[in-house]
């Protein structure tokens, strides 16, 4: 079997995913293919070599549907014969895709292939693609759905998360993503995107607020206390899965949860033997991969339940990783997987994440891949553990290790 | 044909007017009488050239008609019999016998002819189907008339195409409303929804109904027939409103029904799958979630407990056949409590007069203030507020009862007390006069003793708010006459409400009963259990209220003091029950419940939401090692099914419909199941008894099977089986 290894990896600046933010007038053709050309462009590798461009996308619906994937290869100039397809396992699409890349690569399948994933969330709004899991009664009553925001406050309930824990944890966010901006802990990753004139709309992140303190965030009001305790009331349909809870502590609103961003990335991943052909160095190498199901009520509890199933099969242990990664969709969900598995923080999201510069859905997977590769060469450590939670009860990670 | 129940006239205009009017009853159903001429009509209306359009309407003033004859139905039974002679699954038996008024009413509305239906007056369940499936609907302009769909609240759906043909009219959203809630709508919201199209003097509807089938030879076709019909409001699994419609509503019945109704989740599907189909395989959609719900015994055990055995008790069931009636005009209320207090406001409401009488008159006033309270929240006009209010006279008078045909005591539950006020009120209207009691607790055979003639004595208890619960139980004492079981029942059926029947024994049927759930679950607390688990498991199950809450509710002092009296009265052969150390400590703690704002649970002086007392673990441990769900559920049921099936075995019911009913509308025991011995019969009384003999290896005596359930476990029989062979 051969092995997979990163060349590179590309994101886009992350927009507010609001009418007035500044990648609103971007399409997410355009966000996908400007990654794509970027990716070739950097390496200058000939695009027939990429048999496949595999892309995360979470409401893959109107100009997100059709499968961009192979929309955005042909729209990139790709060489004809570069196949594309588009994925979604929700919030872990865009890792699930460089995971399908890696596997074609190990399996043989390609020698170059490209996963990472795009999700205009201001055009495209999140739920646009419905689904049975919410909106068909039969499955809604059979899974017990309730939305994401719901779990979040149950994992803060239930493994006792105070509202000042999940602040706390917001605000260091919001520091350690400023910091990182500050130093440039970014640059090696990040491709402004352009306009149909050619020039620069965004070249940073756009949705920080590095002033935030714990007075500016204990102002805000929970954002999941109307709909699980009022109407419609999903907090009672939790309970039925968790009978030995009284009731739900809402802690999470916009300043602790993930931003609701546009964006799209791109992570070059091979074989050895091509990238020598470009003269390539790999800049790591994909140790290992793993998805799991987990319990879909409080569906965020995914992370640590992937983690402990990847690096057994791989025979580490949590003190082998220099560097965790794990999306921050909500501040609970980190917590609880530093809980879970005795993390420190200071390996934990080292230059902030979600919570700080939003969550791109279909695309984050492969842009948090390359800040923590970015981050293990700046440091010159060796090993990082990305992973998402995921919804409907899931969790995806990938070890990387640099040669 | 002496059992028509559909007149055909045709008119000169070729417009057939077909009258609904069930021979023998006085008010329309759909039975197979109906469905044989609804046939037939519909058959003239195809096949007959004279016959240019249609109309339907009502020859019984009571309205159009109810819905389906429930009481007829036998879908398992038929099916099964079916099933066995076609060599058809169960299921697809059940399927083509459910979709025969369906199919029937999808012929009229496609039959090529106009069909308009004249409302003259309330149209419920099939009633409402069949007006539907005309073109134009009339009705008549009076404000009390109801139209709605009610058959979610025994356990089943509309059947006969009301989940499809109300949604494409006024919108999935108002439509699901209806559907899942079973609520009604007066002739004017239903204008306002499109349900009818016309309303207008009652005289005047047929004449309009007609003339619009005259001006309307070839536009008639119904708006979901058209090519271009849009459904109101949107449809479709990417119409935003749609999908909206459905997360929330989903989460909303969820929550409610805590999943525990088949026919709730059946009406979401079929509504959220039909709404996506053509009409005419959602239709067949409908009929294949209809099969469904009625293959499970759950929407039978509804039927029975909430609709056939309730309106049988409400006829007089129980009653002694040949005591005359024995109306009651005036009550005497003895205690203006909050117990007396209510009764006195359901008996002048039913235009009973009510002498409340109490200690002191400012009790007795604030006994009758509490009538005047509750009809101002009600928005009760000022003249019929007035006239209630006319009938209570609330006294300190014991001579004021002169002329009281009933009396109703509830007075402080201790005997002393009761027989006190038994006797000062004998000497004033004399032993003659039939007495009732509303102890909660206390043997009526051993209270009738202040009575000098036992056999007028009898128990009426109540449950409280009195104005808001259903449910009256009635207890016989040893010496209890008939009279005074007719009298009671009268009385019962006079403030409309559901009686039942019980046979005397400390605690009767209903507090005996629930009790044990109460105790259960003050037994799990006091064992370790996480007090929310017990709670939360407790309402999913279909509980009304947790064991805690309710106990809080009821006081936990009152708890204290009722087992006092039981350890008094039984000496030696007193065994404490399993929660009582749980109440002893709550006691020595000063917790008494929510009227001290101290009990399991602590009620915020912000008025914020109440929540488990926080130092509740400290004084009740919570252990390391907890139950599951599925335990907690199986001891807090089994422990009531017990109770039940030994007060049956006892004597104490003589009937399992006492004992659904009772269970049901006294303590909100699981609606779902039909009551504690539908259950027991669904689950199988061999499973029952195996279950029991565990549960009480591992727990005690308390869930020891009675004698009798163990015999009719061994042949194999059950109670309602049982009870039909009794009677046949």
């Amino acid at each position: 079997m051969a092995e997979a290894y990163i060349y590179d990896t590309v994101r886009t600046p992350r927009g507010k995913g609001r009418k007035d933010g500044k990648l609103h007038e971007i399409t997410p053709i355009q966000l996908a293919t400007q990654m794509l050309q970027a990716i070739r462009d950097r390496n200058q590798i000939d695009t027939a070599d990429v048999d496949d461009v595999v892309l995360g996308c979470v409401s893959p619906v109107a100009e997100q549907g059709a499968d961009i994937a192979r929309v955005a290869a042909l729209n990139a100039d790709y060489a004809e014969t570069t196949a594309g397809v588009q994925v979604n396992r929700f919030c872990a699409s865009g890792l699930e895709a460089v995971n399908m890349a890696a596997a074609k690569v190990i399996a043989g399948e390609a020698e170059f292939a490209i996963g990472g994933g795009v999700e205009s969330m201001s055009r495209i709004p999140m739920g646009s693609d419905g689904g049975a899991w919410p909106m068909d009664p039969a499955v809604a009553f059979k899974t017990y759905f309730v939305p994401q925001g719901v779990g979040a406050d149950l994992i803060a309930t239930k493994f006792g998360f105070s509202r000042d824990d999940v602040d706390a944890y917001a605000m260091e966010s919001q520091k350690r993503a400023a910091k990182a901006w500050e130093e440039k802990r970014f640059a090696k990753s990040i491709v402004p995107v352009k306009d149909v004139i050619g020039e620069v709309v965004l070249g940073h992140d756009e949705y920080m607020r590095p002033g935030t303190d714990m007075q500016s965030l204990a102002s805000l009001q929970p954002a999941f206390a109307a709909i699980g305790e009022q109407m419609p009331g999903f907090d009672a349909i939790a309970l039925m899965r968790y009978p030995e809870i009284e009731r739900i502590n809402h802690v999470h609103h916009a300043g602790n949860s993930s931003g609701i961003v546009d964006g799209a990335s791109a992570v070059l991943v091979g074989n050895k033997e091509i990238g020598a052909k470009y003269g390539l160095k790999p800049r790591a190498r994909i140790k290992g991969m793993a998805s799991i199901g987990s319990e879909p009520a409080i569906m965020l509890t995914g992370p640590a339940d992937v983690t402990t199933k990847l690096l057994k099969r791989l025979g580490m242990t949590v003190a082998d990783i220099d560097l965790f990664e794990l999306n921050e969709a909500f501040a609970s969900v980190v917590l609880r997987m530093m809980q879970a598995l005795d993390i420190p923080h200071e390996k934990m999201n080292v230059n902030g994440g979600a919570i700080a510069m939003g969550h791109p859905l279909g695309a984050t997977g492969g842009m948090i891949l390359g800040t923590v590769l970015d981050e293990l060469e700046r440091t010159g450590k060796q090993t990082a553990l990305v992973t998402l939670c995921v919804g409907a009860g899931m969790g995806t990670a990938t070890v990387i290790e640099r040669i | 044909m002496t059992d028509q129940a559909i007149r055909q006239d045709l008119d000169a205009d070729g417009i057939l007017l077909l009258t609904i009017d069930c021979p023998g009853l006085s008010m329309n159903v759909i039975n197979a009488d109906l469905s044989r001429d609804l046939a037939a009509a519909v058959e003239r209306i195809k096949t007959d050239a004279a016959v240019k359009g249609a109309v339907l309407t009502s020859g019984k003033p009571s309205g159009f008609v109810a819905g389906a004859d429930l009481k007829g139905m036998n879908f398992q039974g038929d099916a099964a019999a079916a099933a066995k002679n076609s060599g058809k699954s169960k299921m697809a038996v059940l399927f083509e016998g459910v979709s025969g008024l369906q199919n029937l009413l999808r012929s009229l509305e496609t039959a090529g002819k106009p069909v308009a239906v004249a409302l003259n007056g309330l149209a419920l369940g099939g009633g409402l189907e069949i007006a539907l499936a005309c073109h134009y609907r009339v009705a008549a302009d009076n404000p009390r008339i109801v139209f709605g769909l009610p058959e979610v609240l025994v356990g089943l759906f509309p059947g006969a195409g009301g989940t499809q043909r109300l949604p494409r009219i006024m919108g999935v959203q108002p439509a699901l409303m209806y559907l899942l809630q079973g609520k009604n709508m007066s002739p004017q919201e239903a204008l306002g929804f499109g349900v009818v199209q016309e309303v207008a003097p009652a005289a005047e509807i047929v004449d309009r109904a007609k003339a619009w089938v005259k001006a309307n030879p070839t536009k008639f076709t119904q708006p979901w027939d058209e090519k271009s019909f849009k459904f109101p409001g949107g449809a479709g699994a990417t119409n935003p409103n749609f999908a909206q419609t459905f997360i929330g509503g989903n989460a909303m019945a969820h929550k409610q029904s805590n999943g525990n109704m088949n026919q709730i989740k059946a009406i979401l599907s079929v509504v959220y799958e039909g709404a996506q189909l053509p009409f005419d395989t959602a239709l067949r959609l409908e009929s294949k979630y209809f099969a469904k719900v009625v293959a499970d015994p759950q929407s039978s055990n509804m039927i029975r407990s909430l609709f056939v055995s309730k309106q049988a008790a409400e006829k007089g069931a129980r009653r002694p056949k040949n005591v005359p009636p024995m109306k009651t005009k005036k009550v005497g209320m003895l205690g203006a409590g909050l117990m007396g207090a209510g009764i006195a406001m359901v008996s002048a409401q039913a235009g009973i007069d009510v002498v409340l009488l109490d200690r002191d008159q400012a009790a007795a006033d604030k006994g009758k203030q509490y009538t005047a309270d509750r009809l101002a929240k009600r928005r009760t006009s000022p003249e019929k507020t007035a006239e209630v209010l006319g009938r209570i006279h609330a006294t300190t008078d014991y001579a004021d009862l002169k002329g009281c045909d009933l009396i109703i005591e509830a007075v402080f539950e201790t005997r002393e007390i009761k027989a006190d006020v038994t006797r000062a009120t004998e000497a004033v209207v004399g032993a003659d006069t039939i007495f009732g009691s509303n102890t909660s607790t206390l043997p009526i055979t051993g209270l009738a003793e202040a009575w000098s003639k036992p056999e007028n004595f009898i128990g009426i208890h109540f449950f409280s708010p009195v104005e808001k619960m259903p449910l009256v139980e009635i207890i016989v004492g040893k010496k209890t006459g008939p009279e005074a079981i007719a009298k009671a029942l009268d009385y019962v059926a006079q403030i409309k409400k559901t009686p039942i029947v019980v046979n005397d024994s400390r605690g009767f049927y209903t507090s005996r009963c629930f009790g044990t759930f109460v105790q259960e679950g003050l037994a799990m607390l006091g064992e370790g259990v996480t007090p929310a688990l017990i709670e939360n498991v407790a309402k999913q199950m279909g509980m009304p209220v947790g064991p805690l809450a309710v106990n809080d509710e009821v006081g936990l002092d009152l708890s204290y003091k009722v087992g006092q009296q039981t350890k008094k009265d039984l000496g030696d052969a007193y065994k404490p029950g399993p929660g009582e150390a749980v109440i002893e400590k709550m006691m020595e703690l000063g917790r008494h419940g929510r009227k001290n704002g101290k009990g399991f649970y602590a009620y915020p002086e912000d008025g914020s939401p109440k929540h488990l007392w926080p130092e509740l673990s400290a004084n009740f441990p919570v252990s390391a090692e907890q139950p599951t769900p599925a335990d907690v559920k199986e001891r807090l049921l089994y422990r009531q099914l017990v109770e039940t099936a030994r007060c049956f075995a006892e004597g104490v019911l003589e009937t399992p419909e006492d004992g659904d009913l009772g269970a049901i509308f006294g303590w909100g025991f699981m609606p779902q199941s039909g009551g504690p011995f539908s259950a027991m019969d669904t689950i199988g009384l061999p499973t029952v008894v195996q279950n029991l003999d565990r549960l009480t290896q591992t727990y005690g005596e308390r869930f020891a099977p009675p004698q009798l359930l163990r015999d009719m476990a061994e042949k194999d029989e059950s109670f309602y089986g049982n009870a039909a062979k009794k009677a046949a």
